[in-house]
């Protein structure tokens, strides 16, 4: 056959062939409502939680826990209600996971106490003495670097104002600093003497795993 | 044998550098391993698993498997097309231009700097540096096919062809980012959306990179080794054409049961069973160019990488698309089942075919024969048996996962505790990591042997 002479045609013929497949089942869902729903239940995240965010990438979090809950009975058991696609519409990238090495935490917001969190990423031995997790305690020692929250809320699409993330931010120091935070104790425990004051990447990490699956759990409380 | 102007510097090189990427990333595959069942070995954050395990998928992915398959690719570009490679400064180039991108990576993502996508954590800068590292590749790979002495384009010419094409638009397609500095940056695609590119690229990276070429390396170095010719030619092209056609709408078998529109799901899965036949149709053809001369399995020891390395092949192709299955998938998905199928294809078919490709080549161009055959022998049998090992013990443990998952007593409610799951997996760890170190003593007389057999060459390329 001629083809098989013909190095250029070959190549254009192989990136055509390839191609088939990958308008029908990745292209067009682009467009698709089916991939793209929205909810007005579900809210971006905060410019603390987005560094958090950050911050489970930046470990590789997403290595050992998953985020999608499947509609199986024993895993909504586990975990609670599956996951839904509009839940996701913020979510750049996703961070569903393909290991679960530890628990799903798509539902974890709201589970336990931020206390129980600093805890358990200080140390994951302390509560769970033959957890394999590597403990995160050092976060508390980094102060939370916030000099391009906005440039990434804004980027990210989440409308924020300027003003408004500076205010989210402060917002946030002042809720993890004062005396009447419920989870001063485990926090001052855990934070270093000097950044008890500031924020650090251990803050922005609990509030992110609080955030997580909590639009779902007020939408289910509202109905 | 008509072999002036072939460029071989640029094979040895890649094939060094293939040997250190092998050696690097299979030490910290043991240290990552050790981690699972003792978590003291995170001592600091750049050697936390979280970190650490995109290097090890990168490095033995991108790392060896890569410059595995450029040290092929340029020594049967340059054979098939009996033609000298046309920029032998720009292979020289892409090879300093490629280590340099692997080091670059690693110190990257063992500093934080992870998109997170599987198999795509890299930065964008770093993106860019692959790219340009592919395009350096591509012009060789076209400026020899044009230029080529020899009329027909042999099977492993199109399986090259179709990698160079496919690998550079699943990359630039998955790794479309918005930057905000230079180590960040965001996707651009959200949710589902991301999550469905992301799988469409995941799988058919592992295809056009750990079946596509090392199917070119397998249609190739197997006659050469034996002395036998392909059984099929038309089987070939069947085989090759439905191969990269079914490839591509598979993705989404690694997404099943997420909140992934259900028909894309759906048809994955067809598709994951159509492409069975076309990776038989590589296997068959494999065990039928043996036919009547199966004692070379005892009397020839590369004869017996490539067969067995064809076997797992096989293997992997049936287990995956059975996995794929939504009742299986339920089952083993989130479990070590998975972890188990990846590395029978890696360690088993991919480290398999790329051992014995070097073994015909690096003798070839070193115009001397192989070191020591009674090496490369003890060297097969201690990857076959810590491959073995390894993956039988986590399919052991996925099933014994996911079944602690599902269990439920007499009144609905859960039997089993997370960490109940998690901990009675610890004595597979231990026997993993075990079998870890038996493979990576093989690989290590690999890598002596092959040394050995290169060592006294004048014009030694350093990687």
């Amino acid at each position: 056959m001629g083809i098989y002479s013909k190095p250029v045609v070959f190549a254009v013929v192989s990136a055509l062939v390839i191609l088939i497949g990958t308008v029908v089942t990745v292209f067009v869902p682009m467009f698709l409502p089916s991939t793209q729903p929205v909810s007005a239940f579900v809210k971006p995240y905060t410019a603390i939680e987005q560094e958090g965010r950050d911050i489970y990438m930046r470990e590789g979090c997403n290595n050992c826990h998953t985020q999608t809950v499947r509609p199986l009975r024993t895993e909504v058991l586990r975990f609670g209600e599956y996951s839904k696609a509009e839940e996701f519409a913020w979510d750049r990238p996703f961070l569903w996971g393909s290991r679960r090495t530890g628990p799903d935490l798509n539902r974890v917001g709201g589970k336990y106490p931020d206390s129980w969190h600093y805890k358990h990423m200080q140390s994951p031995q302390s509560m769970f003495a033959l957890s394999n997790m590597p403990p995160y305690g050092w976060l508390a020692a980094n102060r939370l670097d916030t000099s391009i929250s906005f440039k990434k809320t804004s980027t990210l699409g989440y409308g924020y104002t300027e003003e408004q993330v500076k205010q989210q931010i402060a917002e946030y120091k002042a809720k993890v600093t004062a005396p009447e935070y419920d989870s001063r104790e485990t926090r001052d425990l855990v934070t270093p003497a000097g950044l008890r004051g500031e924020l650090t990447e251990m803050d922005a990490i609990v509030a992110y795993m609080q955030k997580l699956g909590r639009d779902v759990k007020s939408m289910e409380a509202r109905q | 044998m008509k072999d002036t102007g072939y460029d071989y510097s640029i094979v040895r090189g890649f094939a060094y550098s293939a040997l250190l990427w092998l050696i690097v990333g299979l030490l910290i595959g043991l240290w990552i391993a050790f981690e699972m069942f003792n978590p003291s070995l995170n001592i600091t954050p750049w050697l936390s698993f979280g970190r650490l395990r995109v290097v090890h998928t990168n490095g033995l992915g991108v790392g060896f498997g890569m410059s595995g398959i450029f040290a092929t690719a340029y020594y049967m570009l340059q054979r098939l097309t009996r033609t000298p490679l046309p920029f032998p400064k720009l292979a020289k180039a892409h090879l300093y231009v490629f280590n340099l991108a692997i080091a670059a990576a690693a110190v990257s993502l063992m500093a934080g700097m992870n998109t997170t996508k599987e198999y795509a954590e890299l930065e964008w800068p770093l993106d860019i540096g692959v790219v340009i590292m592919w395009v350096m590749f591509a012009i060789n790979v076209f400026a020899i096919l044009v230029k080529r002495q020899e009329k027909q384009m042999y099977i492993s010419l199109w399986y090259l062809v179709a990698m160079t094409v496919t690998v550079a638009v699943l990359y630039i397609v998955n790794n479309l980012a918005i930057p905000v500095s230079l180590t960040k940056s965001y996707s651009l695609y959200a949710g589902a959306n991301d999550a469905n590119v992301e799988w469409w690229y995941g799988h058919n990276i592992v295809g056009f990179i750990f079946t596509v070429p090392v199917l070119a390396m397998f249609y190739y170095f197997l006659p050469k080794a034996t002395g036998l010719p392909i059984y099929s030619h038309r089987l070939s092209i069947v085989s090759f054409w439905s191969l990269i056609f079914a490839y591509l709408w598979t993705g989404a078998h690694h997404l099943m049961l997420t909140p992934l529109p259900e028909w894309i799901q759906t048809v994955a899965i067809a598709f994951s069973i159509f492409l069975i036949a076309p990776s038989w149709g590589s296997v068959v053809n494999g065990y039928y160019t043996l036919q009547g001369n199966w004692d070379q399995m005892r009397s020839n020891y590369l004869t017996k990488f490539f067969i067995i390395g064809i076997t797992f092949y096989g293997l992997q192709t049936l287990q995956g698309p059975l996995q794929g299955l939504r009742t299986l998938n339920a089952f083993f998905h989130y479990t070590d089942w998975v972890v188990g199928h990846v590395h029978m294809g890696t360690m088993g078919w991919v480290t398999m075919i790329i051992s014995a490709s070097f073994y015909y080549m690096i003798p070839k161009i070193s115009g001397r024969d192989l070191y020591s055959i009674k090496l490369a022998n003890i060297h097969f049998w201690l990857i076959l048996i810590g491959q073995l090992t390894w993956t039988i013990t986590m399919w052991i443990g996925g099933i014994q996962q996911g079944a602690m998952w599902k269990a439920t007593n007499p009144d609905g409610s859960l039997m089993y505790n997370f960490l109940d799951g998690l901990t009675s997996l610890y004595p597979y760890y231990r026997m993993r990591f075990g079998a870890g170190i038996v493979y990576f003593i093989g690989i290590l007389i690999f890598a002596w042997n092959v040394l050995q057999t290169a060592r006294k060459q004048p014009e030694t390329a350093e990687a």
